[in-house]
């Protein structure tokens, strides 16, 4: 396959401007990728500032609750920053650090990938700026707070639809008029080459060490991973290591809003067709003249009008499965994880958890599967009771 | 001979831009018929999109109210049919790769053929990735404009010798907008480029003056300016025709003196 191609998606569309700057990221990446030297300072992070490994647990009342197949959690939840963005940033910050430069930028949706880079901003003493929808600016109001005490500066994207998909053009545009000394720190498994590949790598800590881990435990792989697709950065970790292993399953979870009938959803494999978009070619939610949809989901991490190019591979290759899963199901599942198990998942992992609670009960007792947790729900609490109707704010 | 060689030879030139549709498909109509009359040598026909990740703002606000007016890419190609009734002036459509690819790559590009478009630009479509379009553009007769920046560098060359048209100089870093200064060496870009083609240079982004207009195509063989245009239609709207008319013959002038 042709580098940064993944069939006959990924590819590298963006302007004249940034080319330069995307090529110094890949040989530097490809450069840094195999030193002794980063490698080691990026384990020495991921284990003794975020955490890592995150625990593999077995969710023993869930699992004898639905009555089938056995449910293992991996718990990204537990990462410092509380989600798995912090895989990635951690990665991309010391990248940029190694190659020279002073400031990073960021898109984030929900927060978390702000979050996210700002402590790694913080923690390299790196300049950070993030932009963020203005609408998730209200949704995630939290978060935006969290940013600025972590020292960095939130621009409240007010263009387009407001939201996530707006929040990455502000940072292209940025990056287009600031290269020499930034690195654009992209949150998911998308983008122009090498972006998908890097965050894939980054991210692939998370199969890594599950794979490992339910070995040693169960002595044997899992029959199924479940996890939440956005632009897909969590389910490509999630998923990465398994892709050789045959007889593991790999279902990615969409959001759908109101429902892949309604307009107001965001499940781009459900709804999408190709395109070439945000420096991509992949599948993405648009009229027929090629205009990008509005897309809606509870869950602002997830309300992405595109997916990864490696997952539209994955998905056109039959390899993996993409279910919708509507906000309705979501809180569903964002409840009944808090009341069973005592972890309160973030609204974006729930749709995993609402994918496993379809499944689990279908299929045998000794069938295992690992879902992943890719972050902690207290960001999303207020908006859930908005959802039910309880009127509170943060 | 192109139609846009053809500009090229008769001396300097200035390209304005316009969104297609802002406020409505007769304005623009009515304003390129302007651009020709007050002395536009090469006309930009920005088909508007949703997510036009090179634009300022004030293009990019331009493209909101097109698409709110209904504008599609369709309605543009009606557009070119009724300009080609009245005018032989190189016409150039503006936009991003997925309108093109939406619509068909093939498709679409046979249809500016069909209607008669001269060339395209489409910011997002690197040299890298050229192969996305460049041979629906050659079997249909279209230039496709390639664009250098100021990071360019050593990757002029190879953009230049195989560039098509002419070679769209980007002034500034950043996005399309109205700059009160212009910082890179222009000159030095250019004459990197004139060491390896021919193929004509103009310089756009961030052009608003007569001054800056003048100077840029001493620099070059040309200049473009949209966002100055853009926003004097966000100003006056219907009412906007005289007023770009105007602007375009003080730009021309300005070009002339270069």
């Amino acid at each position: 396959m042709k580098e940064g191609r993944y069939g006959q998606y990924g590819g590298q569309y963006v302007p004249e401007t940034l080319m330069n700057a995307v090529h110094e990221l890949n040989e530097a990446y490809e450069h840094y990728k195999n030193d002794p030297e980063f490698n080691k300072e990026l384990d020495d992070l991921l284990k003794n500032y975020a955490g890592r490994p995150s625990l593999l647990y077995y969710a023993e009342k869930m699992t004898k609750d639905l009555g089938g197949a056995k449910i293992y959690l991996k718990r990204e939840d537990l990462n410092h920053t509380g989600s798995h963005k912090i895989n990635n940033v951690l990665g991309q910050v010391l990248l940029a650090k190694k190659m020279g430069k002073t400031r990073v930028i960021a898109e984030t949706g929900a927060g978390q990938h702000g979050v996210a880079t700002a402590t790694a901003a913080a923690l390299m003493d790196m300049e950070c700026e993030i932009f963020m929808g203005k609408e998730d600016t209200e949704r995630q109001a939290l978060n935006v707070f969290r940013m600025e005490l972590l020292g960095a500066k939130v621009h409240p994207v007010t263009t387009g639809t407001m939201t996530l998909k707006d929040a990455v053009n502000e940072a292209m545009r940025e990056w287009t008029s600031r290269v020499s000394d930034t690195l654009y720190v992209l949150g998911s498994v998308m983008g122009p080459h090498p972006f998908p590949m890097i965050v894939r790598d980054f991210q692939s800590v998370i199969s890594k060490e599950s794979r490992a881990q339910i070995q040693e435990v169960e002595g044997r792989l899992p029959d199924m991973i479940v996890a939440c697709v956005g632009g897909g950065s969590n389910a490509m970790g999630s998923f990465y290591e398994y892709i050789n292993d045959k007889d593991v399953e790999l279902v990615g979870c969409e959001a759908a809003g109101l429902g892949v009938d309604n307009p107001k959803n965001a499940a781009t494999i459900a709804n999408g067709s190709m395109g070439i978009f945000h420096g991509m070619k992949s599948l993405f939610c648009q009229d027929k003249y090629g205009q990008i949809a509005p897309v809606y989901s509870i869950s602002a991490g997830l309300d992405y009008p595109g997916i990864g190019p490696e997952h539209a591979w994955l998905n056109e290759s039959g390899r993996a499965t993409y279910v919708p899963i509507t906000d309705e199901e979501a809180v569903n599942a964002f409840e009944y994880l808090s009341r069973t198990e005592g972890i309160i998942p973030a609204i974006e992992s729930a749709h995993a958890i609402a994918h496993v609670m379809k499944v689990a009960p279908t299929m045998d007792k000794d069938k295992i599967i690992i879902a992943t947790v890719s972050g902690r729900g207290d960001k999303d609490v207020a908006a859930i009771a908005r959802y039910r109707g309880v009127e509170i704010y943060e | 001979m192109s139609r846009i060689s053809d500009a090229f030879a008769k001396g300097k030139v200035f390209i304005p831009f316009v969104t297609g549709g802002d406020p409505d498909v007769e304005t623009t109509y009515n304003i390129i018929m302007a651009m020709v009359e007050n002395g536009a040598d090469i006309i930009e026909i920005g088909i508007p999109f949703s997510d036009p990740i090179a634009e300022g703002p004030v293009i990019q606000e331009a493209d909101i109210r097109a698409l709110a007016s209904g504008t599609t890419t369709d309605s543009l190609f009606n557009l070119v049919v009724r300009l080609r009734k009245e005018t032989d002036v190189p016409l150039i459509f503006m936009t991003y790769m997925n309108p093109i690819y939406v619509y068909g790559t093939d498709n679409f590009m046979k249809k500016c053929a069909e209607v008669g478009i001269d060339g395209v630009i489409v910011p997002d479509v690197p040299f890298e990735e050229k192969e996305e379009l460049s041979k629906q553009c050659e079997d249909n007769g279209l230039d496709l404009i390639s664009m250098i920046a100021p990071t360019s560098e050593a990757r002029i060359e190879s953009i230049s010798k195989e560039a098509k048209g002419f070679i769209y100089c980007v002034s500034s870093l950043g996005v399309t907008g109205v700059r009160s200064e212009i910082k890179t060496d222009i000159g030095e870009m250019v004459k990197h480029v004139k060491n390896v083609t021919d193929t004509p240079v103009a310089v756009g982004f961030g052009i608003s003056t007569p001054e800056q207009a003048r100077k840029m195509a001493s620099l070059s063989d040309g200049a473009i300016v949209g966002s100055a245009i853009v926003k004097l239609i966000a100003k006056y709207g219907k009412d906007a025709v005289p007023y770009v008319a105007d602007y375009v013959k003080s730009m021309k002038e300005a070009v002339l003196q270069a």
